[in-house]
């Protein structure tokens, strides 16, 4: 058994989030290297190689690599497979843009979002939003994973793993990279955040979201929004939790004029404390919250604040 | 330009499946059936390249059971020209279909493919991906806005903290995300004039796919479930369960 991690960075650091993959895929059962792929990015291999049970770091650098585009990292991926059991990265936009397109490559198939590591080839994935949950065995020769962060607890740091550099693949001559625009904010991460705070249709207005940002600033907390808010045009599409958005799963998840469709649970019903505050006593979020309070948001909002301090 | 739109016959967004008693899938007898909503999304895309004369044939191919004809219909209505059915069994793998679809590529010579980002039955998010890598192409997954100029197609991607555009060589695969557009009905006389459109049905052997998996469900479980809490009476109470009992804020 030996798992190749595919790291998530931005050629400057490595995102936390590759430490709940490492951590699953120490549970594949044998040694764990990370590939590190970009342009200019030796500081993200040094910090890799920092982390707990990295036997190895691999790093492959190329002007071709530096915006991740899939086209690239899948042939640098599958260069590298062949040596491999597992071969895993986080089921974020990145891990699901780039892996399926390596493991078709090498003609394996995939298992996405990966929940829990059952045995080295059996592994639970939520389907139908979350609804179900299905134990898939594989028996491919390579196991090619995404794995959702939120459900496996960080690796920490002691490791002191060597960095190896492996020769980049050539460019594909498929894909240019002309731009991102990343929207700027001193908030936490929403995937990674310890308490998101999240606005539904209730909400009214984009103004309006004002009200939860100035809670989120109180609370140190991600903003998060329901899909009917973001169609709405009440919020950016970025923040869309649930199925078809982001997966959460913070120590404090507080949904504010959110209905609770099944959509919207699928993203958040596994967060350690819900709150849902909501003028309806019958919306279904109430179901999976810890604390419900039926009341006009526009004057719990403001009272909430008020008391937190 | 050809478009080749692909389609997926699943469960309907708004049903709350039901897994069965013996764990061995979910129980979809007598539930409501639609396209996938990413792939509608795929679909309007497709037709609107076409009313903009960019593309001269829109080409809607489902692989599945023969209901998945009445899906190629929803197709045919929106405006595509013709439809192919792939017939195979209704739970074949995304690898499997991308390789189904490969070939299919290989026939029809399209520009441009395009896939709904997931289907919402199994979320999977791979079969775009592992058809342009089958295929060679490149890809433009989760896709908020596509522009083609100059034999390219410039794609604008939904991607974690917001958005990256990237520029791709065609003929390239391009993955449908819920901001692309917003689908159109279907009409009644549009309707009854897809009834008349080619459908036309191919086995994967006929095209030379290997449809084989190496995965197997084992079961289908009901995830853990939640319990409701409590109702507070009011925020000052709200704001000490949440210092004193659930200890998440200070």
């Amino acid at each position: 058994m030996r798992a190749l991690v595919l790291a998530e960075h931005d050629n400057a650091s490595l995102k936390p989030l590759n430490r709940n993959v490492l951590a699953a895929a120490a549970r594949c059962g044998g040694e764990v290297d990370v590939l590190v792929a970009g342009q200019g990015c030796a500081a993200v291999a040094a910090q890799a190689a920092k982390l707990a049970g990295v036997a190895k770091v691999l790093l492959s650098e190329a002007p071709h690599f530096e915006h991740g585009l899939a086209e690239n990292i899948a042939l640098q991926v599958a260069a590298l497979a062949g040596g491999y059991t597992h071969v895993i990265a986080p089921a974020s936009s990145f891990g699901r843009n780039v892996l399926p397109r390596a493991a078709a490559r090498m003609g394996f198939g995939q298992v996405s979002d990966v929940t829990a590591i059952v045995s080295a080839d059996t592994f639970e994935r939520p389907i139908y939003a979350g609804n179900a949950i299905a134990t898939v065995q594989s028996g491919d020769a390579i196991q090619f994973l995404t794995v959702r962060p939120t459900s496996f607890d960080p690796v920490g740091e002691g490791g002191a793993a060597p960095v190896e550099t492996v020769a980049a693949v050539a460019d594909a001559g498929l894909s240019t990279f002309v731009g991102r625009e990343v929207a700027k904010s001193d908030r936490p991460e929403l995937a990674g955040a310890r308490v998101v705070v999240s606005g539904g249709r209730a909400l009214g207005s984009a103004e309006n979201f004002a009200l939860l940002e100035r809670l989120a600033t109180r609370l140190n907390a991600a903003l998060g929004a329901s899909r009917a808010a973001v169609d709405a045009g009440y919020a950016p599409n970025d923040w869309q939790v649930g199925q078809t958005g982001k997966i959460v799963a913070p120590q404090l998840y507080i949904a504010i004029g959110i209905s609770g469709a099944i959509q919207h649970l699928a993203g958040m019903k596994d967060s350690k404390v819900i709150v849902a505050i909501n003028k309806d006593p019958d919306a279904p979020i109430f179901q999976v919250a810890d604390y419900g309070l039926v009341a006009d948001l526009f004057e719990a909002i403001p009272e909430l604040i008020e008391r937190l301090g | 330009m050809k478009v080749l739109v692909c389609v997926k016959r699943v469960v309907d967004y708004n049903v709350k499946v039901r897994v069965k008693s013996d764990q061995s899938g979910v129980d979809i007898a007598n539930v409501k059936m639609s396209m996938n909503p990413f792939d509608e999304i795929a679909v309007e895309q497709a037709m609107r390249l076409r009313e903009a004369s960019q593309a001269t044939e829109v080409v809607a191919v489902s692989c599945g059971p023969t209901q998945c004809q009445e899906t190629l219909r929803t197709a045919l209505a929106m405006g595509a020209d013709r439809a192919i059915l792939v017939e195979c069994e209704a739970d074949v793998g995304p690898l499997a279909v991308a390789r189904i679809l490969a070939r299919l590529v290989e026939r029809e010579q399209p520009g441009l493919v395009i896939l709904g980002k997931q289907a919402i039955d199994d979320d999977s998010n791979q079969t775009g991906q592992m058809l342009a890598s089958l295929c060679d192409m490149p890809q433009g997954t989760f896709a908020s806005k596509l522009v083609l100029e100059g034999g390219r197609a410039v794609v604008t991607r939904e991607v974690d903290g917001g958005l990256e555009t990237v520029s791709l060589r065609m003929p390239a695969v391009v993955t449908a995300d819920l901001r692309l557009n917003e689908p159109r009905y279907v009409t009644l006389p549009n309707i009854m004039k897809a009834k008349k459109k080619p459908l036309e049905t191919v086995t994967p052997a006929a095209l030379g796919a290997e449809t084989a998996s190496a995965q197997r469900v084992l079961k289908v479980s009901e995830p853990p479930t939640r319990k409701a809490g409590i109702r507070v009476p009011d925020v000052a109470t709200l704001v000490a369960k949440l210092r004193d009992e659930a200890k998440v804020v200070s």
